[in-house]
């Protein structure tokens, strides 16, 4: 490695959507740009959130809420940050246990995971089961402040239902909720991939819907980055930044699938085997047992204008906390998370046009305009 | 002693956690437990109802506990330590030491701070140990290799210990290794070739 590149430390937690990070790190994306880019894995998110504080990480693999959580001193250790590119859309999916499902689709839930059929049938389901006197469903997602919270909760309300009262919903670390489902602990659960393809590929588990088709080329994933350190740090940042969009076109090239999940798989990455990861670099996404789909976009990777962060996103995530009664709206945090969500950094270092914030977001149950 | 806390300790590491349960016991507290498995986790917690909350940064279950923590009405409500940010510096150092802890909140910072200040020290001393322990490992290891390399000289070439041992160094000194690469080397090539 060049010895007069610059040294940038990153966190990050061993899912799909390092990605992005893992290219730039190891197929030289980060050297073209003068980066020395160190990566080092972490167990948790309170780990990531904990050493960015104190400085360990100057960047790190986030999920999109987190910058704002801590700007908003919603979370311990919280310091002001910012979310300069999204690192993936989409790649999330809501798996519950195979007798649940069983129920799901006597109440008429959609083979291929449309939200409105699945959420309506969970909705039947949950109503019979309060008639029986049976307890509540308990469903897992692997943070308070995480698009998997917030996608599994707007899928449940959409279907009528209250997911503070009539389920439970718990944390959970996303490798453990395949083995929870399985020995009944869970009902259900939103995650990461290849987080879903372990529990239906154990045949214990049956995807109900999936992040592309709830909020569709939606932000999972951020770089997360302080601002004190993005202040002092802004040719690197602006480097890396130009590092992360090649590394991110490198991984969204179809060809390079293959490759990309066997770098992944490495033992110090996310250490499992290279064919759980494929289906959702891939697209081809196993829902149960006998029921395979093409779902493009299911998880995706842009180096282009997709992955500048728009306010709007910032908004929607602000809004979930709200909604869930995580803060209190305020003029002063939607201003701030508009601010975390700016796309002028990430538009700035690639020299690529200011793009209208005024495209609406697609929810599902919202008329396609 | 009166009002003393009650201190929990999550490490799945058991040896460690030990370290720490005695450092503590031996600072005056006597209401330490050792906590190795998260099952029944909050249950266990909401019974011991403990002052201070100490856990390895290694725990995958951090982000489960504070959710815990935040939704439970059962146990009095643990916050992150000095939340108030008013001692950056021994956050830093807990985190580099490899540790959290968490509070219950209104607990007096003078009275948790030398509970930390003991747990990132015997998280320290542990990390010393266990580098320690591998370097022993390793020279354990390093030295079998190097009496089997001898003992395949000895036997291929009729050699006396020390003549093979000779023979190694020297071949080491030619080629600019280390004595025990050359013996890895032989080892393993002895071992492609069946002796």
């Amino acid at each position: 490695m060049d010895k007069n590149a610059t040294p940038v430390i990153a966190g990050f937690i061993p899912l799909l959507d390092s990605a992005v990070l893992v290219a730039a790190a190891e197929k030289g994306f980060a050297g073209q740009e003068g980066i020395a880019l160190k990566l080092v894995r972490e167990t948790s998110w309170a780990n990531i959130r904990d050493r960015i504080a104190v400085g360990h990480f100057d960047v790190a693999h986030m999920l999109a809420p987190m910058p704002i959580a801590a700007s908003l001193n919603l979370t311990s250790l919280a310091v002001p940050m910012l979310a300069p590119m999204l690192l993936g859309l989409g790649g999330n999916a809501i798996t519950v246990s195979t007798g649940l499902w069983a129920d799901m689709v006597a109440a008429g839930a959609d083979s291929g995971g449309d939200p409105a059929s699945t959420g309506k049938a969970l909705g039947t389901v949950i109503a019979t089961r309060r008639t029986e006197g049976a307890p509540p469903l308990r469903f897992g997602v692997v943070h308070p402040f995480s698009g998997h919270a917030y996608e599994l909760r707007y899928w449940i309300a959409a279907a009528g239902l209250d997911p503070d009262r009539d389920m439970e919903i718990t944390v959970l670390a996303p490798q453990i909720m395949a083995d929870a489902l399985a020995t009944g602990q869970l009902d259900g659960y939103c995650a990461g991939e290849p987080w879903n393809t372990a529990a239906v590929t154990a045949g214990t588990g049956r995807i109900a819907t999936f992040k592309q088709a709830i909020w569709p080329d939606s932000p999972e994933k951020v770089l997360g980055v302080t601002r004190k350190w993005a202040e002092a740090n802004p040719e690197t940042l602006a480097a890396l930044l130009r590092a992360l969009s090649r590394a991110a076109d490198w991984c969204a090239e179809t060809g390079n699938g293959e490759e990309l999940a066997a770098l992944l798989s490495r033992s110090d990455l996310l250490a499992c085997p290279a064919d759980i990861c494929l289906p959702a670099l891939t697209g081809r996404i196993r829902l149960g047992r006998n029921t395979v789909k093409q779902i493009p976009d299911f998880l995706s990777f842009s180096g282009g204008a997709r992955a500048a962060p728009m306010p709007s996103h910032g908004k929607w995530f602000y809004d979930q906390m709200v909604r869930w009664g995580q803060v209190e709206r305020s003029a002063a945090a939607a201003a701030a998370t508009a601010r975390i969500f700016s796309p002028d950094l990430y538009l700035d270092a690639l020299g690529l046009e200011k793009l209208s914030d005024d495209t609406p977001l697609h929810m599902f149950d919202e008329p396609h305009i | 002693m009166s009002g003393g806390l009650s201190i929990l300790v999550i490490d799945d590491n058991k040896i460690r956690a030990s370290i720490i349960e005695q450092g503590l016991r031996d600072a005056g507290h006597d209401r330490v437990i050792l906590v190795h498995r998260m099952d029944g986790l909050m249950r266990r917690i909401a019974d011991i109802n403990p002052d201070v909350i100490v856990i390895d940064l290694e725990n995958p279950n951090r982000d489960q506990l504070e959710h815990m923590f935040q939704v439970s009405r059962a146990v009095r409500r643990p916050i992150a330590m000095f939340v108030d940010k008013s001692d950056r510096h021994s956050i830093e150092e807990a985190v580099d030491a490899g540790v959290s802890a968490y509070v219950v909140d209104g607990l007096k910072r003078e009275r948790v701070k030398p509970i930390l200040d003991m747990a990132i020290s015997r998280f320290r001393a542990f990390s010393k140990l266990a580098e320690e322990l591998e370097e022993a490992r390793n020279e354990l290891a390093d030295r079998k290799t190097l009496d089997r390399a001898k003992g395949i000289l000895m036997k291929s070439k009729g050699l006396s210990e020390q003549e093979a041992y000779d023979l190694l160094r020297r071949s080491a000194m030619n080629q600019s290794r280390k004595i025990i690469e050359v013996a890895r080397s032989l080892v393993i090539a002895s071992g492609l070739l069946g002796d």
